[in-house]
């Protein structure tokens, strides 16, 4: 307990990690996982929809909540995997390639 | 004595295979980020802080969903049938104005200092005395409060699908733990984004079918006048001090306790909230993360009000003894009453999902707590990087059974919220005090730090359990007397600080540049990326917007 830990060691041990993180060259993108779930849900509950009861219809105070439901979320699908096609995953910054330089 | 939380048995939704197979796929997309996120874990950083790289938009999305658990959904549609329009309260005074204060204010000191954690950054400003004790309550918090996301998941899914209470607890733990110690907090962030939209899909479809019932917004609140009052419908009516209302508090605790000291312990100096915005790739999108997350935070009171007040006008009696019903059956209620199967499975699959959230929220900021601050620090110090992200995996599981056996404490309180914000009050309140006044004034001793923490927590917990349940003065309901705790644990703290501080030695200047206002630390100097000047990106622009925005929205429910 008696070593300081200071703000210095501090700033240099994580920027020293920051230069060894993976994360920004190695994880995936999240719109692509968002935008597919809801195309597939989407698609799922508007075919719920299509094929609704009366009994489903009248539980649901007389909307076909299936089909708006399901449509919502297929546009918000959509929507997501349009914004991954226009604006794609911007490549990992340019950081020095430490596995080499150590090497 | 209390009632105890069960959901009436009445409760058993008519899920068939669709809603399964829409829950399955869930749980699969769940088990998957979980491996594909992996990979991109290749040092302490990246587990604890996802390599402080994610972009804004994605962390402020994850900021408010880890807010968002059900046990929030869940109690604050408790709080709308019990209490009425009072609830916006929790939103627009008792969440915008401090979201914005820890982007526009704080955020610089958190980000720019580089600290890993809250306590990290208090063992920076005062000493390790404050920061093992932070750490430690942080710990046992986290823990408690994970148990409750737990304990409810089991009493909900037991209520609702007919799964017996050991099982839910074993499925929810078992895919927490292998989301978690697979990809960290990546695949946490990741899970939340993800929550954050299915149960909108699941919150939206009950307010527009739960609002048809009743024949509309008009229709909805002429028979809660007719049957509660107007106070019930309107967000001051009847605060006056002194004056009588369900909620046990007057304008006075609401702006005080609530608004200020409550809700800024919560939402700054929660590490379950902050690590959030700590993960975001520069100081611009940490900035921007709990801002980002105001915006949709000022409409959800909608999707949990709307239900709750529904189910007031529905089942008049709810929460009495002349229902089977509580309070916190109001959104389980209408999805049987209401939802179709197929919808009704993205109901179930959110509610699930936002459970194992805020579950996961709580572990994955214990696990970088219990690894970064309290073991690194104090037990195993100085080994290679590789053994604290083993360690880090293996303290997930130890937090995830640990979280098992708390979640039974829960139980004695009928209103599952009322019980968090009595933790909040204990734990988070002290930790704000403590901060605001480290963070504000350089004179604050070393040794000030520690001394707060024990007043603060030690007040609140005199007021909760003795001044408020040996009934010593009279509060009439739990969510009051947790305003009053907050403020007393706040004042408490804060005379504490000062006396110390007058006492003690100052931390010397050179140690303070990053960490007090008025001075700069050589890391925040780092240039704006490219785009971050765009207008829309503007922290001073989107924090005054909400706080604008949630004003206005308190305009038709004052008159």
């Amino acid at each position: 307990m008696s070593d300081h830990y200071s703000e210095d060691d501090l700033q240099k041990e994580i920027t020293e990690l920051e230069t060894k993180s993976a994360t920004a060259a190695r994880l995936f993108d999240i719109r692509r996982i968002i935008g597919g779930l809801f195309v597939v849900y989407g698609v799922i509950v508007m075919i719920a929809g299509f094929t609704a009861s009366d009994a489903d219809i009248d539980k649901a105070e007389g909307v076909n909540i299936n089909l708006w439901t399901g449509l919502g979320m297929l546009i918000l699908g959509l929507l997501f995997l349009l914004w991954l096609w226009l604006r794609p995953t911007p490549p990992p910054p340019a950081a020095p390639d430490e596995d080499a330089s150590t090497s | 004595m209390h009632t105890p939380t069960y959901l009436a048995s009445g409760l058993r939704l008519p899920t068939n295979w669709l809603d399964y197979t829409i829950l399955g796929i869930y749980f699969l997309v769940v088990l998957g980020i979980g491996f594909a996120a992996r990979r991109s874990v290749k040092t302490s950083l990246d587990f604890f802080l996802s390599g402080r790289s994610l972009p804004a938009w994605v962390t402020g999305l994850a900021f408010i969903a880890a807010n968002l658990g059900a046990t929030e959904i869940l109690g604050m549609a408790a709080n709308s049938a019990q209490y009425g329009v009072y609830t916006t309260h929790w939103y627009w005074i008792g969440a915008i104005p401090a979201m914005v204060f820890l982007g526009l204010v704080m955020m610089p000191f958190y980000y720019g200092s580089k600290v890993r954690s809250v306590p990290e950054f208090l063992l920076m400003r005062f000493d390790k005395a404050a920061h093992l004790l932070s750490s430690i309550l942080f710990a046992a918090a986290a823990i408690l409060i994970a148990g409750v996301n737990l304990y409810a998941l089991a009493i909900v899914v037991e209520a609702l699908l007919g799964w017996p209470q050991w099982v839910a607890i074993v499925v929810a733990g078992f895919f927490v733990l292998a989301y978690i110690t697979l990809g960290g907090l990546s695949s946490a962030i990741y899970n939340e984004v993800l929550q954050f939209f299915v149960i909108l899909a699941a919150l939206i479809p009950i307010t527009v079918l739960g609002l048809r019932s009743v024949g509309g917004w008009d229709g909805l609140t002429d028979k809660l006048t007719a049957s509660h009052g107007d106070n019930f419908v309107t967000a001051w009516g009847g605060t006056g001090i002194g004056s009588d209302n369900p909620l046990g508090a007057n304008w006075l605790t609401i702006v005080l306790g609530l608004g200020f000291v409550l809700s800024f312990g919560y939402w700054t100096t929660n590490f379950a909230e902050v690590q959030r915005a700590l993960s975001a790739k520069n100081l611009s999108a940490a900035q921007r993360t709990p801002l980002i997350a105001a915006f949709p935070k000022i409409f959800i009171v909608f999707l949990v009000m709307i239900p709750g007040l529904v189910a007031a006008v529905l089942v008049p009696k709810i929460g009495t003894s002349g229902s089977d019903l509580q309070y916190n059956d109001a959104i389980p209620y209408l999805m049987q009453q209401l939802l179709p199967n197929g919808v009704l499975g993205i109901a179930v699959t959110g509610l699930l999902a936002a459970f194992m959230a805020g579950m996961a929220a709580n572990v994955s900021s214990f696990n970088t707590v219990f690894t970064a601050d309290i073991w690194a620090k104090y037990v195993v110090k100085g080994r290679e990087d590789s053994y604290y992200v083993r360690f880090g995996r293996l303290i997930t599981a130890v937090g995830v059974l640990a979280s098992i056996g708390t979640a039974f404490l829960a139980s004695s309180f009928s209103n599952i919220m009322a019980y968090l914000q009595t933790l909040f009050s204990f734990f988070n309140v002290p930790m704000f005090v403590v901060f605001i006044i480290g963070m504000f004034w350089k004179r604050a001793s070393m040794k000030s730090g520690f001394w707060g923490l024990v007043a603060g927590t030690t007040a609140a917990m005199v007021n909760y359990f003795w001044i408020y349940k040996q009934g010593i003065i009279d509060i009439p309901s739990d969510q009051g007397a947790n305003f009053v705790s907050a403020i007393a644990g706040f004042v408490a703290g804060a005379v504490v600080m000062v006396a110390v501080s007058l006492f003690t030695a100052p931390k010397p200047q050179a140690e303070l540049q990053g960490l007090v206002y008025g001075t700069r630390s050589p890391g925040m100097a780092e240039p704006p990326a490219e785009g971050d000047d765009a207008w829309y990106r503007k922290p001073a622009l989107l924090g005054w917007g909400a706080v604008v925005l949630a004003a206005a929205c308190y305009i038709p429910f004052s008159f």
